[in-house]
């Protein structure tokens, strides 16, 4: 199990990484693994508006469907392509092949209301 | 992101629920099974007794033969279906988990005074090894020729000392067994197989619950409670080809009737793109009306597909017809396809 100490994380266990002035989102390593083998990835288009909280896709894995929360607000500017091919690569790679998308944030200050990586660890029970 | 929990089962063991998948595609599954039920039937009337309750042909059947069967009720209703095994003096019927205590109590409310039922399910202990190479695992293992048991057989073998009837049969479209043995052996024979497999570099893992519905649902196996169930008939559910006419059974006369009038709906395989249909879900027409529902669906590893059975209307009932199963309530690209995706070695 790996938590990237570079991101920041909601409960629901999306991570949000600031790449540049973008925010790179996906789940953690926790959440692939608990989740078991995922088969699909269902995201939004990219130019969609989302706020903080609100439903951006759908990962499915073998066991059940479960919906993806936007860690901060702002326009979704890119969506990992690759994932329609392979969804297993958000098992393989949560937090490098795994991304799911990119957001322009529409407040930068979302991020600090996220876990840092040792409060999520502490929240997962990891050491 | 929800838990997914509440099953004593293992869904998946750490090798993960689409390795297992391949795993028993490639190589040697081990499927513990210890939940299905086993009764035992005996005595003078049994023959005539389990052509009654049973609706595949039995008359012909001689040990040590095993045959597929479907359990009714009077309406043709599907109570159960079940692997119906000849032995010298007696019949063996395995029965799923579930329907256990359901389906002895039918067994039992049937008897006639000449006949004598045993539920023999806490004395005997299931293992399944299914794959390319479980016949040479067993082979291996055992030092019988399990290979020579035809298809739909079995035959008593050893494995480290333990006495086990092996059954030519499976739930996965590959070829191997189900061994049946006592109880108290079960951890013996689960960690046997697994250290033979090793030592003898036959991949050998232990396959969980998920794997076992994708390799049930790409082979078109029915798993009781989706595909059949008390409120499915044996018509609309595609197995007229397990039901004997030509005898008389629980259920025939309903048959018959659903056979002359044409069942209303049946049961389909669908193919799903952009998105896992999954139970439950709709299945809609072009102009959004709804025409039928999901029973089983998944991604299905080897053939790469998100699939779906379905019960439709049977006017949409034809290969290739054009449908939309809605997935979270947006209607995606579906059309009907060939069962199985994936044909059983047992058919190659």
């Amino acid at each position: 199990m790996s938590i990237d100490a570079a991101a920041r994380y909601a409960e629901s266990h999306e991570y949000a990484k600031l790449e540049g002035s973008l925010v790179l989102v996906g789940i953690s390593d926790h959440a692939q693994e608990e989740l078991g083998d995922i088969v699909f990835v269902e995201l939004p288009k990219a130019g969609k508006l989302l706020a903080k909280g609100q439903v951006f896709g759908t990962v499915e894995s073998v066991k059940a469907a479960s919906d993806l929360y936007m860690p901060v607000s702002g326009e979704v500017s890119e969506v990992n392509p690759a994932l329609q091919a392979d969804a297993g690569l958000v098992n393989r790679e949560p937090y490098r092949k795994g991304w799911m998308i990119k957001v322009k944030p529409s407040n930068i200050c979302d991020l600090d209301a996220l876990l840092s990586a040792e409060a999520y660890g502490k929240s997962i029970g990891e050491a | 992101m929800a838990p997914f929990a509440g099953y004593d089962m293992p869904i998946s063991y750490p090798t993960g629920a689409i390795e297992e998948h391949s795993i028993t595609r490639r190589a040697a599954g081990l499927f513990d099974i210890d939940h299905m039920g086993q009764f035992e039937i005996s005595g003078k009337g049994a023959d005539a007794f389990v052509a009654r309750m049973v609706s595949a042909k039995t008359s012909d059947m001689a040990s040590p033969q095993a045959r597929y069967s479907l359990l009714l009720d009077e309406e043709g209703l599907v109570l159960d279906d079940l692997f119906v095994y000849k032995m010298p003096g007696s019949w063996w019927i395995v029965v799923n988990a579930t329907n256990r205590h359901a389906d002895f109590q039918w067994f039992s409310a049937h008897l006639t005074k000449d006949v004598h039922l045993a539920d023999r399910s806490d004395d005997t202990y299931m293992i399944a090894v299914q794959g390319p190479r479980a016949l040479e695992l067993l082979e291996r293992s055992s030092g019988t020729k399990v290979s020579e048991t035809g298809r739909f057989c079995w035959s008593n073998i050893s494995l480290g000392g333990a006495p086990v009837l092996f059954g030519r049969t499976g739930y996965t479209g590959e070829d191997g067994g189900e061994l049946f043995f006592p109880a108290d052996k079960a951890l013996y024979v689960w960690e046997t197989l697994l250290a033979r497999g090793l030592s003898f570099g036959i991949e050998t893992m232990p396959i969980g619950l998920a794997a076992r519905d994708s390799l049930r649902f790409e082979a078109g196996m029915p798993l009781h409670g989706h595909e059949i169930s008390p409120s499915i008939n044996a018509i609309e559910a595609g197995f007229r080809w397990a039901c004997d006419f030509g005898k008389d059974f629980i259920g025939k006369q309903a048959l018959l009737s659903l056979i002359e009038a044409g069942p209303a709906r049946r049961l389909v395989g669908i193919e799903v793109e952009g998105g896992v249909p999954r139970e439950g879900y709709e299945v809609i027409d072009r102009d959004g009306v709804v025409i039928g529902r999901c029973v089983a669906g998944m991604y299905c590893p080897t053939v790469k597909k998100y699939a779906a059975n379905a019960f439709v209307l049977k006017e949409f009932a034809k290969e290739g017809q054009p449908l939309e199963v809605r997935i979270r309530g947006q209607g995606r690209t579906a059309r009907v396809v060939k069962r199985p995706l994936y044909i059983p070695a047992y058919r190659r």
